[in-house]
């Protein structure tokens, strides 16, 4: 006999709750189309909690207000899906833009900032590109941040399973870059010493000291609602140098959703900011 | 529209092996070919010079090492790409695959994702 699909027992109210809380903390929204993936990025975490339902996850986040919990549930629901040199063409073609401003300025040094950064590995693919692409340039100054605490201790360690190290990496880079421990595989310290990680909420932390060449942001705005990400988009803008460039996500898009970037002339399918945008001051230059 | 499908000899001598990898490929529509060790390997090869060859190091007969160096020493009318695809995960090995002709490698286990992302990066998907 077939047994019964065991009825679906999480109400829609311990949901909401873990959504807004998510919101709250991040900014970022999971619409109800996506709600399952509250239920299977949680799986891992009542079990620790010896809990069986989202409904007593629930009632616990609303009656004790555990920061830690809280921060742990933040943590999980987040996606980090990442891979080395992910849509290879985009960072390829990064590669190419950071030649062209380095040939336009020899003697400065080049400014990226890869925000929603996840376990490391895009900024560590731009890393291993320009160094390869410009022996001779002054070593770019990398700065990768992501909301999720945990995985900038991840990146920040430079510690991939063998899974991870070869989705994306060609195994001359992989073996040049890294080295083996145990089972996984541990970025050399030249390559994790060209990055500076750090945590940072795009939606409530302010933008980044400085003012960058290229910033990345992918695939991360779609996680926010239209006036988040517009929020979002003017502090990246304001972020750029002048000429500077910003790379989104395949599927994103700032046309309808910002008045102050526009697409690239010089770099297809990336974004600077509007001759009108004000740009803020910076120190850095 | 008529697609012209690549080819991939698959050479391991797990049967297991054989099947999971075929599975993948056919997935990502390549047209399967099999050998148990680098002695078939090579038959297969001058019978017909596949696109890809994914190659396990440790066979009877011969080695995936030694079909490798036989196969770059051979005057075949193309160079198929050469991704190894074994448990010998230690750099050395790594380093000696690339000096005799390997395109990539692959540490097993593997899955999908890891694959299809080792052919793309040697231009076959």
């Amino acid at each position: 006999m077939i047994a019964p699909v065991p009825a679906d027992t999480t109400s829609a109210g311990a949901r909401n709750v873990i959504a807004a809380l998510l919101e709250r903390h991040t900014g970022q929204q999971i619409g109800a189309g996506r709600a399952w993936r509250i239920d299977s990025a949680l799986k891992p975490l009542l079990r620790a909690h010896g809990l069986d339902t989202l409904d007593q996850l629930a009632a616990g986040l609303l009656r004790d207000g555990d920061a830690a919990l809280k921060a742990e549930v933040v943590d999980a629901l987040l996606n980090q899906e990442s891979s080395f040199f992910r849509d290879f063409g985009v960072i390829e073609q990064i590669g190419i833009a950071a030649s062209q401003m380095q040939a336009a300025h020899p003697s400065r040094r080049l400014r990226l900032w890869s925000a929603g950064c996840s376990t490391g590995q895009e900024p560590l693919s731009i890393a291993m590109l320009l160094d390869e692409m410009h022996r001779d340039a002054p070593a770019p100054d990398i700065c990768a941040t992501d909301v999720s605490a945990s995985a900038i201790q991840r990146a920040r360690s430079g510690r991939f399973s063998q899974f991870e190290v070869q989705r994306g990496l060609a195994i001359q880079r992989m073996i040049r870059w890294f080295e083996p421990a145990g089972d996984d595989w541990v970025a050399r310290p030249e390559l994790l010493a060209r990055v500076q990680f750090r945590r940072h909420n795009l939606v409530v932390d302010p933008a980044l000291p400085g003012r960058f060449d290229i910033i990345l942001c992918r695939n991360v705005l779609f996680y926010f609602s239209p006036p988040v990400r517009r929020q979002v988009f003017a502090t990246l803008a304001g972020a750029l140098r002048p000429g500077g460039v910003i790379v989104l996500g395949a599927s994103e898009t700032v046309i309808g959703q910002t008045d102050l970037l526009e697409p690239s002339t010089a770099y297809r399918g990336f974004y600077q900011a509007r001759a009108d945008t004000p740009l803020r001051a910076s120190a850095h230059g | 529209m008529c697609r012209v499908t690549k080819t991939c000899l698959v050479v391991d001598d797990s049967k297991v092996i054989r099947k999971v990898a075929r599975h993948i490929l056919e997935g990502l529509a390549f047209t399967v070919r099999e050998a148990a060790d680098g002695r078939e390997a090579l038959d297969a090869c001058l019978a017909e010079v596949p696109d890809v060859v994914l190659l396990d190091w440790n066979m009877p007969v011969m080695s995936g090492m030694d079909f490798l160096r036989a196969l770059r020493d051979s005057d075949l009318p193309t160079r198929p790409k050469v991704v190894f695809c074994t448990t010998e995960n230690g750099m050395a090995y790594i380093r000696a695959a690339i000096e005799a002709g390997a395109d990539e490698y692959v540490m097993k286990p593997f899955d999908r994702e890891t694959l299809e992302s080792k052919l793309q990066l040697v231009g076959m998907h």
